[in-house]
């Protein structure tokens, strides 16, 4: 069967759940701490030790109204909470307290760039809902499983999408654009490495062949922790439902349930789990043992305004204002607190100069530490003045980039560097007449030829003004330069 | 009895909290929580048509603490009542590669 002969269209939704920066857990005030020793950030209530009562954190659900207003959803006047029952060692309760049917927020939209960031995609979001995380299994030691109650009860805010995208590199831009959006946001650090952001895409794929139409079974890929997973994942998942169906004309979905599958990051593979349990077997309940919430509109309006501007305006205000075009500012905006230094130094700098700085060196110098912009140490007056002394003109390219290599080993400003160096541009008059004087009497042939012959002008116009730059040592500014020499020339003629 | 839990959804809910009853207790199981709903069959005798449904039995709501940290348990008190301790962790037997969450 040739593949070629059939049309391939992906369908990807996802799932994911992102831990919110609160300092205590959901329902008891234990501290939210990374890498602490196993089980010491618990208690009887996230134990889940019986007579215990969970009291909801205030921050946990403010951040997740702000997110959810964030992502356009319509917000839940009324919420509760929902007992979630299945039985797992890193759940002590037996059961997860959860939102089941009145999530705190539904009916939302988020436009990711697709294409290279030319065009957007509109995703919408089924619903946001307020969660806790279970604790971990180690499987390290044979024979026993190892478990860590510190997590248990992290607070987690899951976001559900409607299958809207379209391919592996969609989905890669929708939880790229996400983590942007709650780390400015503050309601999460969304951290990969501390596992603070967790993705489960539903995959199937509609595949025609003339008018007729198949769709491959969905599977869902479990607990993804890199944006480069998310992606591989799906682009494998793809290429594995065709090659499945071309296989076997049975695999699609009214034959086959929904499958869980386990991303394998070192082979890059997906493998089936066990059967997805039907959501009754969760035998949701309302949860006894806490209230349900209702959000008026003055809590409703302040928690609005805590939103602040979300960072795809930022960046449509920031190319407008500085003169950038919007993949530089989206480059500059991937990192929050990198944005918020550029703004600080364009008001003391030159900004379209300065955006060209940030693209160019400054994101390399960076790179080349694997930190952010923000992260090198340079303060936002120096960027600035480095900014309007290119711009000026009283500093070239190559005078440029060494003085902002010396910016990174020490705190001088960056003119202090320029004059240490002998970096600045000359322009004072009598030593660029002397500059000119000297290329001239050292080069009497060229002079005589440009003079003799209007055809050579040009030319030894140039080479007279290289001659200046090398006997200046690269200081004298090459436009003043060429003006004088013009002017010169033609006394000479005249 | 009518409205009863059979013995196949005692099996089922068995596995779903893996517990593994003997035949016996699954037929004994099976009656004494069909004459438990079939004592709450009682509550059915109530007219709430004109009743709103509630998702609470107490007309409260918001309640809500500071996002401002306690005192946590040391893993040794953690782990007291735990039957098996693996260093500072619980030990349980050995499950299956995967997170629940």
């Amino acid at each position: 069967m040739q593949r070629s002969q059939f049309k391939y269209r992906p369908i990807i939704g996802l799932e994911i759940h992102v831990q919110l920066a609160t300092r205590t857990k959901l329902f008891c005030s234990c501290p939210v701490v990374f890498g602490a020793e196993p089980n010491s950030c618990v208690c009887p209530v996230c134990l889940g030790m019986p007579g215990v009562l969970p009291v909801m954190n205030r921050q946990a659900y403010e951040f997740s109204v702000r997110t959810a207003i964030a992502l356009n959803c319509q917000i839940a006047p009324f919420t509760k909470w929902d007992r979630k029952s299945y039985y797992y060692p890193d759940l002590p309760k037996n059961y997860q307290i959860s939102q089941y049917d009145l999530p705190l927020g539904f009916d939302g939209a988020f436009d990711v760039p697709v294409d290279g960031g030319g065009e957007s995609r509109r995703v919408r979001i089924r619903r946001a809902h307020l969660e806790e995380d279970a604790g971990k299994n180690l499987h390290e030691t044979p024979g026993i499983t190892q478990v860590d109650l510190n997590r248990t009860g992290t607070p987690l805010l899951e976001i559900v999408t409607e299958p809207d995208l379209a391919s592996a590199d969609e989905a890669y831009s929708f939880c790229v654009e996400l983590q942007k959006l709650v780390t400015y946001l503050g309601v999460s650090e969304a951290s990969m490495q501390k596992g603070q952001m967790r993705f489960e895409p539903n995959i199937n794929v509609v595949i025609a062949d003339g008018d007729r139409e198949y769709r491959t079974p969905i599977s869902e890929v479990k607990n993804l922790n890199s944006f480069r997973s998310v992606r591989n994942a799906i682009a494998y998942e793809i290429e594995r439902q065709i090659n499945d169906w071309l296989a076997d004309r049975d695999y699609v979905i009214d034959k086959r349930s929904k499958e869980n599958r386990g991303w394998d990051d070192n082979r890059g593979v997906t493998e089936f789990q066990r059967g997805k349990e039907e959501a009754h077997d969760y035998r949701y309940f309302p949860d006894p043992d806490l209230v349900p919430v209702e959000i008026d509109d003055t809590w409703l309006e302040r928690i609005r305004a805590s939103v602040g501007e979300l960072p795809r305006e930022r960046q449509s205000r920031m190319a407008r204002s500085y003169g950038l075009t919007e993949s530089d500012a989206a480059t500059i905006l991937s990192d929050k607190a990198t944005a918020d230094l550029f703004e600080q130094a364009a008001s003391a700098g030159h900004p379209p100069t300065l955006g060209k700085q940030f693209i160019s060196f400054w994101s390399a110098k960076a790179n080349e530490r694997k930190v952010a912009i923000a992260a090198l140490g340079i303060d936002a007056e120096r960027l600035g003045q480095l900014s309007l002394m290119t711009a000026d003109g009283i500093i070239n390219a190559t005078a440029t980039a060494t003085i902002a290599e010396k910016m990174l080993a020490c705190t001088d400003p960056p003119r202090t560097i320029a004059e240490t160096e002998g970096l600045l541009q000359v322009r004072d008059e009598g030593q660029m007449n002397a500059w000119v004087d000297q290329a001239f009497a050292a080069n009497e042939q060229a002079v005589r030829d440009a003079l003799a012959n209007p055809k050579k002008m040009q030319q030894a116009r140039g080479f007279l003004t290289g001659q200046v730059m090398k006997i200046s040592g690269g200081q004298a500014d090459p436009k003043i330069v060429g003006k004088m020499i013009t002017e010169k020339l033609a006394n000479m003629a005249g | 009895m009518a409205g009863a839990i059979s013995e196949e959804e005692v099996r089922h809910i068995s596995m779903l909290a893996r517990l593994k009853p003997s035949d016996e207790e699954v037929h004994r199981f099976s009656e004494q929580l069909s004459a438990i709903l079939a004592y709450m069959e009682q509550l059915n005798e109530v007219d709430t048509t004109d009743v709103p449904p509630t998702a609470h039995a107490l007309p409260v709501h918001n309640v809500f603490r500071d996002d401002r940290p306690g005192s946590s348990l040391s893993p040794d008190q953690a782990l007291a009542n735990a039957p098996q301790r693996d260093d500072n962790f619980f030990a349980v037997p050995k499950v299956l590669e995967q997170d629940s969450v």
